[in-house]
């Protein structure tokens, strides 16, 4: 059953240094204040997974905190290029980087296996391309009943996910509604969860479609009001595109990012 | 880029229009009314809002993040904007777009870009040069591998420059042809691969026999000359070359008066 706990202590106690961890949410209710809290905590080795290391991981990779990355597109949507992210690539800065890349299809199929408790996912995807001579973990299986070859992808399973959502009630049952991406299957292929919130409710008013994540899959659950910004929380606030413009110059510039960095530090979450 | 082409004779007024507004354009008349088309970030975004204003209104807009059928009433700057869920007939998850909507084939056109396209049409969006030592990191996959795979047919439009029309991309992140005609069928990749691409010069199209990209179409105030001095292979040019038609007033005023949400708050 979730702990209903501050976000400081959910992260001291969820995430620890080499960790694997998947912070999700896609474009939406993307855990911004998780990620600012694990960059105050100065965790260091962790193996970073997330569809779309946007900003949200340009700022941890940059804070070093990490020293690997799962992805299937790394860049600032509708800006450009993630600038943390090249430099350590690039220069190893602030410490060296090693990737996994997949494209989205094989991750999300990767969070469905890990959430299906199965060891591999199956799909039509990656023939032709150059993906699986540098992905160690896709593969190719041939059908036990038409033989025919399909793309194979391990399953994904996270020692933490961290998603954020709109709200959740005291027994910890999180609701999240919108553009639900692949939260919910990051949640339950982890074998740790926390999930930020906009606020706690006394009662969870139904929402037509929204996904439900019970408290008994969830290890915590913090109030984070305005933790998805500058991505937007459906129903809550708007995203903030001038701050993805924004992030351009700061991440272009070690200094600029230096100083962006002390403001997160200086911060309590 | 921002070069006006020749005035169109006969009109009173001469319109002028930057290459990329005529590449918009193309790529919006490429789209055809009742279509249901998967839309990536960027050019083909603009280019399939704006088919959707003026000639194909029942234009069915798919993007990645799960929002289907969606009516933005301006241009997302991100694939997962909230005003394309809140337009949108239904919002699902992301393994739900790619497994149930994308992979059987039920998408009739798939709507890319990239950095590199080659003589095959295949699309590198990973990394100039080599994988383990780039010189030029990129964004990655993202959906395009299974959308060039999946889609009935792929319409690639990308700005058309030496650098990026290249003899054979430096990574396959999305198989156009592969390496010639019959190809794609041994990969097992189930749609027709790129029927078209759409340039701000002009388009090209797979040659029927070899699928190598001929140029079929010129822009208005392009030349032949022109087009091989950025094309990094020797390109050749359809016997029955044609000139596209100029942007109409229509066309230019309605994608002139598009915007991107948020875009007050930074002009």
């Amino acid at each position: 059953m979730a702990k209903i706990v501050p976000l400081p202590q959910a992260v001291s106690e969820l995430v620890h240094d080499g960790d694997t961890v998947a912070l999700e949410g896609f474009t939406h209710l993307i855990p911004f204040a998780a990620g600012h809290e694990i960059i105050r905590q100065h965790r260091r080795d962790l193996t970073l997974v997330r569809m779309t290391p946007d900003l949200v991981y340009d700022q941890m990779i940059g804070a070093g905190c990490a020293s690997k990355l799962v992805f299937s597109w790394g860049g600032n949507p509708g800006v450009g290029s993630l600038h943390r992210m090249r430099d350590a690539l690039a220069n190893a800065w602030p410490v060296p980087l090693e990737i996994e890349e997949h494209s989205h299809a094989g991750m999300a199929n990767r969070y469905v296996a890990g959430a299906s408790g199965v060891p591999f996912a199956v799909l039509r995807g990656y023939s032709g391309t150059d993906l699986p001579n540098h992905t160690d973990t896709i593969s190719t299986v041939q059908c036990p009943f038409t033989g025919e070859r399909l793309a194979a992808v391990a399953a994904l399973n996270p020692d933490v996910a961290i998603v954020h959502a709109q709200r959740a009630d005291r027994d910890g049952n999180v609701q999240l509604w919108g553009i639900t991406g692949v939260q919910k299957e990051a949640v339950l292929a982890s074998r740790r969860s926390l999930a930020t919130v906009e606020e706690i409710v006394d009662e969870l008013t139904p929402v037509p479609g929204a996904v439900v994540l019970p408290g008994w899959v969830l290890d915590a659950v913090a109030t984070a009001p305005g933790g998805a910004a500058p991505s937007y929380a459906h129903g809550y606030y708007e995203r903030d595109n001038a701050a993805y413009r924004a992030w351009d110059a700061i991440s272009r510039d070690r200094e600029a990012f230096l100083r962006w960095r002390r403001t997160i530090e200086e911060e309590a979450a | 880029m921002t070069g006006t082409a020749e005035p169109v004779a006969g009109t009173q007024q001469a319109p002028t229009w930057t290459a990329d507004e005529m590449m918009s354009i193309a790529a919006a008349r490429a789209l055809r009314d009742g279509q249901v088309c998967f839309v990536g970030i960027g050019l083909p975004s603009t280019a399939a809002n704006l088919a959707r204003r003026l000639h194909a209104p029942r234009l069915v807009l798919v993007y990645e993040s799960g929002t289907l059928d969606t009516k933005p009433a301006e241009l997302p700057l991100s694939i997962g904007d909230g005003i394309l869920a809140d337009s949108a007939l239904a919002v699902v998850g992301v393994p739900e777009i790619f497994n149930y909507w994308l992979q059987p084939g039920r998408i009739d056109v798939g709507f890319l870009s990239g950095a590199q396209v080659d003589r095959l049409g295949n699309i590198n969006t990973t990394v100039i040069g080599e994988y383990d030592e780039p010189s030029v990191r990129l964004p990655g996959s993202g959906g395009a591998p299974e959308i060039a795979a999946s889609c009935r047919e792929v319409i690639v439009v990308m700005r058309h420059r030496m650098r990026a029309f290249v003899e054979q991309v430096d990574f396959v992140t999305s198989v156009g042809h592969g390496s010639g005609r019959g190809d794609r069928e041994l990969l097992g990749l189930r749609g027709a691969g790129p029927v078209r691409v759409i340039t701000d010069l002009g388009v090209l199209e797979p040659d029927p026999d070899t699928a190598e990209l001929v140029l079929t179409a010129l822009h208005q105030g392009v030349t032949v000359e022109r087009v091989r001095a950025e094309t990094g292979w020797p390109l050749q040019v359809a016997a029955d070359l044609v000139f596209t038609a100029p942007p109409s007033t229509t066309e230019l005023e309605t994608l002139r008066g598009m915007r991107t949400v948020g875009e007050k708050e930074t002009s």
